[in-house]
């Protein structure tokens, strides 16, 4: 029992110390682990260089809709990087952003960008080139439930995309998702599953993931998988911003802010592309092109629907498109 | 568990006397005793012995050395192994203590609600991890009832909060130490009602005049429960909280309350009789219950997972770690943190199999043992 008072005036004491010196809270998706790991370290040597200030950095991963409803309940990010602005939507829903946070920083608030591409087998046996080949008879085609992944639902709005943007009618696309998910054996949850389906279990031709998602799995596989990047793919925008309604509160939005901007700078950006994420800064993504990316068409959401909420809900949302076409197999 | 998936041993010795023929019908053909052992023992060897070693395999593949490296080089990976050696603790004790209570009222008293009472301390057991966090976040979470207060002005509720954990330890405090004959409660003994209301009363406003006149605790500034140490101990410790009290019951039931009554009769205290009676009685099955407690602490991860706001060196327990670890493509780190977690396993079932010979209630199999095995 005494143990128990003890500990709740340490616990007391703990959160007093914790507020003495300054830590940032990133609340993250799962991918982007490693490269703000590098990031984070980056901006403490040089914050502490230019200010004379320790700075503890602390990041938070996890899916990404997860994350964002845990920052809803409560908790304390400074700084959002998640994979969807529905995510970012849900939490300005709930008051803790401003409205026309995604005007504040550069590139409508994009350091990052990303693209989905295919994962094939060594030597790319069935000769996958474009996102046509993937409804061919007998492919099977592995990527995440769109209903519960964002890689599910960019996965979809691509093929989509692939169709309506190259001259067909919303009719053709229809026709082209329905052969594509007939062609999907297993929905997996979540990105990093479906990878385990089609890397570790060897189920499956072709897999629709994340561009940098592709390059880790690729490396991990050690010669047994290549990437194979389509004419045309969707642009996928992760978006940065600090959380209003926490750095006001804990006194830190003026680091917070200075952390994001970091991510825009020069050095950031070739960190950026050694994690395989699209830097926004055109002449070093210019640099890059054809050495580490492919060079393709990436079509904004906004070309297929008027933004990634209203495409949510007209393609994948509850009596949406992809309830029509998808027909669990038996 | 192992031991209940084989079939009991034929009983052939026994029944010798009555000649062969009566020995045929009463056994199986040797084959078929062989092939159900036989398919048995491969059920148990594919569930249970390659799986647990494809965990020691992994995680030794870069030797002993890189063992080590995995577990102590990362200090993420060594925080959530010290945080969980922080939580599990502070849970357990919690549990010991509660469970000591409950096993204590429900097997030596009759009192209305003792039945429902039972029933709630098997709930955790009913309660998906998952909604056991969900309701923590519910109740603490910035959406929830308590969130917005404990953001606002949270440790508004230090004094509160001291003043009736004081008040709980007080009144057991006072039960186990008060003297057993009335002839020798002299002194404040005679007035419990008054000292309590006035000692409370006193260490209330004393807190109070501590918060608003020294501000001992700061004032305006969030206390955080879920998303940082205390919600990991609340999960951890609702999702533990049966197995103490669920292993006492039995074994109080079973002794009776006489050794107890006689020391009362003797002009023991209660806390002469917890100590020199009861404690002697129970100890094999609190040693039962705590092993079992500690082993589900420390695998927890449902309730936890919703909880923890998977802060990497912050709020991330083994379990949590074992998951990034493996998502990050870490397999030999993933699988040497889950090997702590399975040595653990193992020397629990050791100790459990040595308790159980120790236990008063012969050949019991407690209600609890399937899941937590299946759980942990």
């Amino acid at each position: 029992m005494k143990k128990l008072l003890t500990l709740s005036l340490l616990v007391a004491g703990l959160a007093t110390t914790a507020l003495a010196q300054t830590t940032l809270l990133n609340v993250s998706y799962d991918p982007t682990r490693e490269l703000w790991r590098e990031l984070n370290a980056a901006f403490i040597a040089k914050y502490e260089k230019e200010k004379g200030q320790k700075l503890d950095i602390k990041q938070s991963h996890g899916g990404s809709s997860t994350q964002a409803r845990a920052v809803i309940d409560g908790l304390e990010a400074d700084v959002l990087t998640l994979a969807s602005i529905i995510d970012n939507a849900a939490i300005e829903k709930a008051g803790l952003l401003k409205p026309g946070w995604v005007d504040r920083l550069p590139n409508r608030s994009l350091p990052y960008t990303s693209t989905l591409v295919f994962v094939v087998r060594k030597g790319n046996p069935k000769g996958i080139k474009d996102w046509p080949d993937l409804v061919k008879d007998g492919m099977q085609v592995i990527t995440p439930n769109p209903k519960t992944s964002g890689n599910g639902y960019l996965s979809f709005f691509s093929a989509w995309g692939s169709i309506v943007l190259r001259g067909g009618s919303r009719q053709d696309a229809i026709d082209y998702v329905t052969k594509l998910y007939r062609n999907v054996p297993v929905l997996d949850t979540g990105a990093r599953a479906a990878t385990t389906t089609f890397a570790q279990k060897g189920i499956g031709d072709v897999h629709i993931t994340w561009e940098n998602e592709a390059h880790l799995e690729v490396r991990e596989a050690k010669g047994e998988l290549e990437i194979v990047t389509p004419p045309i793919s969707i642009l996928a925008e992760p978006h940065v911003t600090v959380v209003d309604g926490n750095v006001d509160r804990r006194g830190t939005r003026a680091v917070a802010e200075e952390y994001l901007k970091f991510a825009y700078t020069d050095a950031a950006q070739e960190i950026i592309v050694k994690h395989f994420y699209r830097p926004t800064n055109e002449a070093i993504l210019k640099k890059y092109t054809g050495k580490v990316f492919a060079d393709l068409r990436r079509f904004a959401i906004t070309e297929i629907a008027k933004g990634f909420p209203e495409a949510h809900k007209e393609f994948i949302a509850e009596g949406g498109v992809f309830d029509t076409i998808y027909k669990p197999r038996k | 568990m192992s031991t209940d998936v084989l079939p009991p041993p034929p009983t052939t010795a026994l029944s010798a006397a009555p000649g062969s023929a009566v020995r045929r019908v009463r056994q199986d053909p040797a084959w078929v005793r062989r092939t159900l052992i036989g398919l048995a023992g491969l059920v148990l060897g594919l569930l249970v012995v390659v799986p647990v070693a494809h965990v020691f395999y992994v995680a030794l593949q870069d030797g002993l050395g890189g063992y080590w490296k995995h577990l102590t080089a990362d200090p993420d990976t060594r925080h959530s192994i010290l945080l969980t050696l922080t939580v599990v603790p502070i849970a357990l004790g919690a549990n010991i203590a509660f469970g000591l209570a409950a096993a204590w009222a429900i097997a030596r008293f009759r009192f209305p609600g003792r039945a429902i009472l039972t029933a709630f301390i098997d709930l955790p057991f009913s309660v998906s991890p998952v909604v056991a966090g969900l309701m923590f976040v519910l109740i603490f979470g910035l959406q929830g009832y308590l969130g917005p207060f404990l953001r606002r002005d949270g440790y508004a509720l230090m004094p509160y909060a001291i003043a009736a954990l004081a008040l709980f330890v007080a009144t057991i405090v006072y039960l186990l130490l008060r003297p057993a004959s009335p002839r020798f409660r002299t002194g404040l003994w005679r007035y419990p009602g008054l000292t309590f209301v006035v000692g409370g009363a006193a260490l209330f406003f004393g807190l109070v005049w501590l918060q608003q006149a020294l501000e001992i605790w700061p004032r305006g500034q969030s206390l955080k429960i879920i998303f940082a140490l205390p919600g990991l101990v609340l999960a951890t410790a609702f999702v533990t909280f049966p197995f103490v009290a669920r292993e006492l019951i039995p074994v109080m039931e079973a002794i009776g309350p006489d050794e107890e009554l006689a020391a009362i009769s003797l002009g023991a205290s209660g806390w002469q009789m917890f100590r020199q009676v009861t404690l002697p009685n129970i100890k094999w099955g609190l040693a039962y219950g705590i092993i079992l407690c500690n082993a589900r602490a420390m695998g927890e991860f449902g309730a936890v997972y919703v909880v923890s706001g998977h802060i990497a060196g912050q709020t991330d327990t083994m379990p949590l770690r074992i998951e990034k670890l493996f998502q990050e493509y870490n397999l030999p780190g993933s699988f040497a943190v889950a090997s702590v977690l399975t040595l653990l396993a193992i020397f629990t079932l050791i100790a459990k199999t040595k308790l159980e010979r120790q236990l008063p209630v012969a050949g019991r199999t407690g209600e609890g043992d399937g899941s937590t095995n299946q759980r942990s």
